[in-house]
């Protein structure tokens, strides 16, 4: 039990701070960078990352004594397309206004190189339960990442946080959406691409600095 | 050895594929017949922000007729219309139109008329124009859209059926012209192509026929 315990916090601290997908590997870059406009849309595909982790991760690490070594990384891939394909169809019948935004970048975390690095690194050398909660992990610091590029974002480009929560909560959450800053006119550089690259920049500077500050 | 070797290889991989098709069909024939009703509540959502439910009692979401006018209507050259009808009386029209010109390629908009030939109102379906520019046509954005309802080809006259700049009535907005100057013209095309239409619009004849056999031409 202490081992799972020491494994489980090891598995954490990678995940969420020092092997953190979106700001130390950066992998992932272009759904980090592309869908980071808002909050909710952030946390949409943060969350859709996820599952595909823990999926693709359990069924790795089940698979890994059965599969030939020169055979692994295409089995990998077909587990990745398919679990990803099988999710993009769940979230067009279940959030549909929240597909419409994602849209393309749902197929695109078949090609998220975080994902298939997991299962390569991690999850084909690791029982089942510490597979699951590396997916578990990596996929929070991931979504953490998009959660905070796309607040910042958003804060900066239009003044607002959790603007169209109701896209992910349904009709009725629209309360959700704070004002924080009255009658703004709108920073239009934080909204397009190059605010993303400038907002990752930020939040990594920031990172390092917290890092070298605490060392 | 080694052929053994190969064909174990070869088999685990087919497995593999098989199970991943068998998850992906299996997720396809659940999800399905959700996805339609979902794309088509969209519409249908899009279409009665127009025509209000309660102004017509027809299936308006399967009554539609394709109307043919290259001229008018850039080069797409053809357009749907779902036409409302209340106690099998006309009532309004919805084109499913596009402005081609946008900043950034079509902008795609749905044209409620009512009979008379005035505007019910104006949707962006799809667009890609810039954010916090070009976006402002969409109504969450802002209000601008709303500046066509109750317009006709009357209101204002033809030469004022433009964006301030070009000596019109309707708002720009600053730093995009391009993207508001698309839409008023692809709404005063419809108006037009409306207006031309008009007498043959309602007719139930073979429409059907002519749905279908121009969507499969457009696939």
């Amino acid at each position: 039990m202490s081992e799972f315990t020491q494994e489980f916090k090891k598995i954490t601290r990678e995940g969420l701070w020092q092997n953190n997908i979106g700001f130390v590997q950066l992998l992932g870059l272009c759904p980090l960078l592309a869908v980071t406009g808002t909050f909710i849309n952030g946390l949409g595909l943060g969350i859709v990352t996820t599952l595909v982790l823990i999926a693709s991760n359990v069924m790795v690490s089940l698979i890994r004594k059965r599969i030939p070594s020169e055979a692994r990384l295409p089995i990998f891939v077909l587990i990745i397309a398919s679990f990803v394909t099988a999710l993009e169809m769940l979230t067009k019948a279940f959030f549909y206004d929240l597909y419409l935004v994602l849209g393309i970048f749902i197929p695109l975390i078949v090609t998220n190189c975080s994902v298939i690095g997991r299962a390569e690194v991690y999850a084909s050398k690791n029982p089942v339960h510490y597979a699951f909660v590396d997916g578990l992990m990596m996929g929070i610091g991931f979504t953490l990442a998009l959660v905070m590029l796309g607040s910042l974002r958003e804060l900066l480009g239009q003044g607002t946080l959790f603007s169209q929560a109701e896209l992910m909560f349904g009709q009725g959450a629209e309360w959700m959406t704070i004002k924080v800053i009255q009658d703004y006119q709108g920073f239009l550089l934080a909204i397009l691409p190059p605010g993303a690259f400038f907002g990752l920049g930020l939040l990594i500077a920031l990172k390092n600095s917290f890092e070298q500050k605490v060392n | 050895m080694f052929k053994n070797k190969l064909i174990q290889t070869t088999t685990i991989l087919t497995l593999f594929a098989i199970l991943g098709a068998s998850l992906v069909t299996f997720g396809y024939s659940v999800t399905r017949e959700r996805i339609v009703l979902n794309e088509k509540m969209v519409l249908l959502r899009n279409l009665n922000a127009l025509v209000p439910a309660e102004k017509y009692d027809n299936d308006l979401f399967n009554d539609t007729k394709i109307v043919h006018d290259a001229l008018l209507l850039g080069y797409k050259g053809s357009v749907m219309v779902y036409r409302a009808r209340k106690l099998g009386q006309p009532v309004a029209s919805i084109f499913d139109t596009l402005a081609p010109d946008g900043y950034n390629g079509k902008i795609q908009l749905l044209v409620g008329i009512d009979y008379n030939g005035v505007i019910l109102g104006v949707r962006i379906v799809s667009h890609k124009e810039t954010p916090g520019l070009g976006d402002l046509i969409d109504i969450p954005r802002s209000n601008w859209i709303l500046g066509f309802n109750g317009r006709s080809l009357t209101n204002p006259t033809s030469d004022k059926w433009k964006v301030k700049r070009d000596g019109g009535i309707f708002d720009q907005f600053t730093g995009a012209t391009i993207t508001p100057r698309a839409v008023v013209k692809a709404v005063h095309q419809t108006l037009q192509v409306y207006n031309k239409h008009k007498a043959k619009l309602f007719t139930i004849d073979d429409t059907k026929q002519e749905t279908a056999k121009s969507k499969i031409t457009e696939k």
